[in-house]
């Protein structure tokens, strides 16, 4: 509470990018964990929630005429544009906010002070929802050519590995200690995923340390072991995600790549991926892109063919279906590595997982994969997505091109995958929130010093609980796209621009009315009515079996609530500014202003995905019917209060 | 028949022809007046039966005496056939050169077509003016039907009957054609039932370098006015085409001369350029490098989605000054034949929930493209891949049609069809059986007996299992408006007719027939729950308790 100077800031104007003539005024309010913006001068009570956890950027503009104005960047790619009448507000405002959105201890962060309403034995449970040995062992693993090692318990052999590692039944405690030695971070060849069906395995570490010529040989008898525990193939493969370029620099350090020569029967093969600073600065000049106010068709594609996003995006998703195709057609087991073996290394063997395995498509599946290939395996959350005032150089958008590579891949394959894009989007958001304990802290050995399984919860079960609003009801386990090994098609054309997430928050821009949602209407309906089917049959069987009927029957539930054209109206929206300013009127308030509803509730009450999800049922435009209650008094038939406005024009 | 002259080689055996994501088939290749037919001969579904009128151009290769011809069609689609023997290649390539570009319309398929299906209702009679008017006059008597253009002398574009307003004579309007660019005159495009607006399209006012004016243009639509309100014109071009429009005899509405009316004016490509694009978009679908940046820069310096969003911007506003500013509009361009039809059909779609039925889309096309006098068989002799120079070749329609995919993915609920009725109007006004879009007016089609010696495509949509097959399953009657998104973000490219040939189609059809899937077994169950319901309240009545509780 001390990094509050001003904890509530009256007449503040929230701009809205699209349509200015949507804006509002209201109250901003500064707790410690959220800033909530009140709109004043509304029938219903509006609000926007902000956690501070999520601010990524303050950026404090030039006074107008009309006040000085604030714009908060999101990490959720949310923007909230404040223009206050007083300056000393702003200030104020500013320098708290940036204090409270930055800070400098873990504990300060908001998952150790998030307390829904759920007793300590229900929260340790949380934590086991998901067993990463359980998730070895469906794999097949332990077997006779994989083992557990004990060799990392303590964190002791690399400080960011997780404590339980599978290696070669062949590998010793001492090929194992010493080929660590010889990669960068003791990160040294472990496994990743294994094919039950063909024994092929995914390894994955970081960089050898051979310069110009240092070579180890536990580290090669290592790679043999590996080798040998895929008996069917006589050769494997050594992937390095980097540049080839990038690896040849890093041979000066005394880092660098694998020698074919040293190491028997590997094929060696560099897959381009840019390190995490370009693919910071292209995120953000994708960012720049969305944020344009009134682009042409060639300013956005301009930019985000200049952003290199969609290429970067690409680059992930070929070496993916690389490591997928080796394993998968050719049988051969893969290594793969970067630098570290935690960005581009964590991406490439996720994505391949994805395509080998329907398990990894489904919505227990993909949490386990990034559980398993990110939160144990040591990608740098906290760094990555800055929880902590920190380096700005070490944040970066791995993570999120993984989730947007699974996207891209839904949007080829709308029957194979069990969840929908709102789960990749809750998933991208609580990476950043920091509401729950599973994304904080950089490795297992910090999270564990940490405590956070004994002092927050978990996302997991949490997502789980909340299933209903993830699902694809397109999914079905039988048909072609679910089973085997997906081949997606990467020419560039089938890359799309993510919308429903670089512009979450402009609800305008997205379909009005979700197949998806219809579609869950449909099977929610569907289910009461084969239970309604079911009541009718019994009762019909006992007045046809029973003479002596005694009135008990009663009229099965009505069906008033179903997918009547009321319960699904769609919202046709305003109008948008199509005359380029020509035409200066048009409704001012259609709709409630794209961020209120995306707002956090108080924690103590509610979760936030059921925002999350009030959230895209909105985006999309679909009311449910209370909602369409709110609306239908600003409904189309509604004479537009500018009118006046535009005959003056 | 002179056909026989055009075939030089009719029949050549062990064609191999490779398909897109189809198995090649190995077979004989057999040239017809209208067909070019490939058959296994083993079973009859490995044939491929392609109009000569859908061959946009064709390339020959040769290897050794191995010759390959690569088809390119006007529906985008590409094909190759292996053909044995340099004679037989070579005879077969300017046999199909000669075949799919004849001169004489009488000798297109059209003419020679016989249905192999029953016709329930011909085609050529369900969209007339006559009962498109009549729904007109159950909302309002302002306006009638004129026969001024009985014979087509009065605008040789327009069809015999036009609404108009009722107090404007035929002598007004006789006037009012000869100020407008190709004599077509203000008339009624759509009557907004809403609030009385219509939406008003001609051609361009013929005013000139200096200034001419028409107390007949003006008063006839000021007459669509009501008292005090002002109008809105829409022409589709920049304010600098059409100032030099004035040195070839055109112009624009001046302020001074239509006091009650404000200018806008929007930026619609032309013809030329429009064609231009296609083919730049289509070369850059077809593009086989891998690279990122070569697809983003070829996508877009084809400049197609900037033409899709200024079209459907247009459109949006044409709509929004009807139903939000409550004034009327008069959209034209140049001849008032090409964006401004663009313009017109879009806002109705957005306006009309009648338009986004499969009748009522159907009558929509009718109306404001065929009827309107939209040059079907100029603008789609050719496609992406013609390798003459083009005359009058646009793809102004495609446009159209992708326009409305676009609302249609926006709002996926309320369009009682899918995109497959927009996929199979663009290949019908490119190549087809039927004679619906042969000719470039009414006028032309009376002159060709087109309805007497042809069929209507209509008579072939709108059979049960058609209809049954284009339906959208997901249809829920939406009486709204619905403004589309004109955002880059939400305009994308029309996958389902540029990528639609470059990767299979499996996934997209799974998708769709397990939507159907779902959406069908809820029907079944309501109707058994509804049954059963009856069948109980039948048990009741028929068995009243015996005791009473």
């Amino acid at each position: 509470m001390e990094h509050i100077r001003l904890p509530k800031a009256e007449n503040v104007r929230l701009l809205n990018r699209l349509s200015p003539r949507r804006s509002c005024v209201g109250t901003l309010y500064l707790t410690a964990t959220h800033s909530i913006y009140v709109e004043s001068e509304t029938q219903v009570r509006s609000e926007t929630w902000v956690l501070h956890s999520l601010i990524c950027r303050l950026e404090k503009q030039v006074n107008t005429s009309t006040g000085s104005p604030l714009l908060i960047h999101c990490k959720n790619f949310q923007v909230l544009h404040f223009v206050f009448p007083q300056e000393q507000d702003c200030v104020h405002i500013q320098a708290s906010l940036q204090r409270l959105s930055q800070p400098e201890q873990y504990e300060e962060l908001y998952c150790f002070s998030y307390k829904p309403n759920v007793d300590e034995a229900e929260r340790k449970e949380e934590w086991s929802f998901l067993n990463l040995k359980a998730e070895y062992r469906r794999l097949g693993i332990p077997n006779s050519l994989w083992k557990s090692s004990p060799v990392n318990q303590s964190y002791k052999v690399s400080d960011t590995y997780p404590a339980e590692l599978y290696v070669p039944e062949s590998a010793t405690q001492h090929v194992i200690v010493g080929s660590s030695k010889f990669r960068s971070r003791g990160r040294f060849p472990t496994l990743s995923y294994y094919c039950k069906d063909n024994q092929a395995a995914i390894c994955r570490s970081s960089q050898p340390l051979s310069g110009f010529s240092a070579r180890c040989l536990e580290d090669e008898q290592l790679l043999e072991a590996i080798r040998r525990s895929n008996p069917r193939s006589d050769f494997m493969y050594v992937v390095d995600t980097r540049p080839k370029l990038n690896a040849i620099a890093n041979r000066a350090a005394g880092k660098g790549y694998e020698n074919e020569d040293h190491y028997s029967n590997i094929k060696f093969q560099f897959i381009s991926i840019e390190n995490i600073h370009v693919m910071r600065s292209s995120q953000q000049k994708m960012l720049d892109v969305c944020e344009l106010r009134t682009p042409s068709m060639a300013n956005f594609l301009e930019g985000l063919e200049g952003s290199g996003w969609l290429k970067h995006i690409k680059a992930v998703l070929d070496a993916g279906v690389f490591v997928a195709k080796a394993i998968s057609e050719e049988g051969a087991s893969v290594l793969v590595h970067c630098s570290d073996g935690w960005d581009r290394t964590a991406q490439v063997c996720s994505v391949a997982c994805v395509l080998l395995e329907p398990y990894y498509r489904s919505l227990k599946g993909l949490m386990v994969l990034i559980e398993r290939e990110w939160v144990s395996f040591g990608h740098k959350f906290s760094h990555r997505c800055n929880h902590l005032d920190g380096d700005s150089k070490e944040v970066s958008p791995v993570m999120d091109q993984f989730l947007e590579c699974v996207w891209q891949l839904t949007e080829q394959f709308p029957c194979a995958f069990e969840f929908n894009e709102r789960f990749l989007i809750a998933v991208h958001h609580h990476m950043y929130a920091c509401q729950y304990g599973n994304f904080v802290g950089n490795n297992q050995r910090e999270r564990q010093q940490l405590g956070l399984r004994d002092k927050t919860h978990s996302l997991w079960k949490h997502l789980w609980d909340t299933r209903g609003d993830y699902i694809n009801p397109l999914y079905r386990t039988d048909n072609c796209q679910s089973q085997g090994v997906l081949r997606p098609s990467t020419a560039p054309y089938c890359f799309k621009f993510w919308s429903g997430l670089y512009n979450r928050f402009d609800r305008g821009m997205h379909p009005r009315q979700s197949v998806e949602d219809y579609l869950m209407a449909v099977r929610e309906e569907t289910v009461q009515l084969e239970e309604q089917l079911a009541s009718h049959k019994e009762q019909i069987e006992k007045l046809e079996n029973k003479p002596e009927w005694t009135g008990e029957a009663e009229e099965g539930p009505s069906l008033s609530w179903g997918l009547a054209p009321g319960g699904f109206v769609p919202q046709a929206g305003t109008p948008q500014d199509y005359s380029g300013g020509f035409i200066a009127s048009s409704s001012p308030c259609q709709q409630r202003s794209p961020v209120d509803g995306l707002a956090f509730t108080p924690p103590q009450n509610q979760t936030s995905e059921a925002d999350l999800s009030v959230g895209s049922e909105q985006e999309s435009g679909i009311a449910d019917v209370s909602f369409n209650s709110q609306l239908s008094e600003e409904g189309p038939g509604e004479p537009d209060p500018d009118d006046a406005a535009y005959s003056a024009a | 028949m002179e056909f026989a002259e055009l075939i030089k080689t009719p029949r050549v055996d062990g064609v191999v022809l490779h398909r897109p994501f189809m198995p090649t088939v190995e077979g004989t290749l057999c040239l017809t007046g209208h067909h070019l037919i490939l058959s296994s001969r083993q079973d009859n579904t490995e044939e491929l039966w392609l109009l000569h009128s859908n061959i946009d151009s064709i390339e020959k290769r040769f290897l050794g005496s191995l010759g390959t011809i690569i088809v390119k069609c006007k529906d985008l689609r590409m094909i190759q056939l292996d053909i044995p023997g340099m004679e037989e290649c070579l005879n077969i390539g300017s046999s199909i050169e000669a075949l799919s570009t004849l001169d004489s319309v009488s000798l297109m398929y059209p003419y020679f077509y016989r249905p192999m299906f029953e016709v329930i209702e011909d085609g050529w009679n369900s969209f007339l003016p006559e009962d498109a008017f009549k729904d007109l006059e159950a909302m309002t008597d302002e306006w009638r039907l004129s026969e001024v253009n009985r014979d087509f002398r009065v605008c040789t574009t327009y069809p015999p009957l036009v609404a108009v307003p009722r107090n404007v004579d035929d002598d007004t309007l006789r006037k009012a054609a000869g100020f407008r660019h190709g004599g077509r005159f203000p008339v009624l495009s759509y009557y907004h039932k809403k609030n009385g607006m219509v939406m008003m399209r001609s051609g361009q006012p013929l005013t000139g370098t200096n200034g001419r004016r028409c107390k007949e243009d003006e008063r006839l639509i000021n007459a669509t006015l009501r008292p005090g309100k002002r109008g809105y014109v829409i022409d589709t071009r920049t304010i600098s085409v059409a100032q030099q429009a004035k040195a070839r005899g055109g112009g624009f509405e001046t302020e001074a001369n239509y006091p009650q009316w404000r200018r806008i004016h929007k930026a619609i490509e032309r013809s030329n350029v429009l064609q231009d694009s296609l083919v730049k978009l289509v070369e850059a679908c077809n593009d086989q490098s891998h690279s990122m940046d070569r697809w983003l820069s070829k996508l877009e310096a084809s400049n197609w989605q900037t033409h899709v969003k200024e079209i459907l911007t247009t459109a949006c506003l044409a709509a929004q000054c009807i139903d939000r500013e409550g004034a009327s509009v008069l959209v034209h361009g140049t001849e008032g034949t090409d964006s401004t039809l663009q313009v017109t059909s879009l806002a109705q779609i957005i306006l009309d929930p009648a338009c986004r039925t499969i009748q009522g889309f159907q009558g929509l096309v009718e109306r404001e493209w065929l009827q309107a006098g939209h040059p079907f068989a100029q603008r789609c002799s050719m496609s992406a891949y013609s390798n003459s120079k083009p005359r009058h070749e646009a793809p102004g329609f495609l446009l159209f049609l992708d326009c409305v995919w676009q609302v249609l993915r926006q709002f996926p609920c309320s369009f009682q069809f899918t995109e497959q009725l927009l996929v199979l109007l663009f290949e019908h006004a490119y190549a087809s059986q039927f004679g619906t879009f042969l000719g470039n007016s009414a006028a032309e089609r009376v002159r060709l007996s087109l309805p007497e010696k042809t069929v209507s495509l209509w008579s072939w949509v709108n059979r049960p299992q058609e209809i049954d097959h284009l339906s959208n399953p997901l249809y829920e009657p939406n009486s709204l408006v619905i403004w589309p998104s004109v955002a880059p973000q939400s305009l994308l490219l029309w996958e389902g007719v540029f990528l639609r040939w470059n990767r299979s189609p499996r996934c997209q059809e799974e998708a769709h027939e397990e939507m159907v899937h779902i959406i069908e077994y809820n029907k079944e169950l309501q109707n058994k729950v509804n049954s059963l319901r009856r069948q109980l309240a039948q048990l009741e009545t028929q068995e009243p308790p015996l005791q009473t509780p």
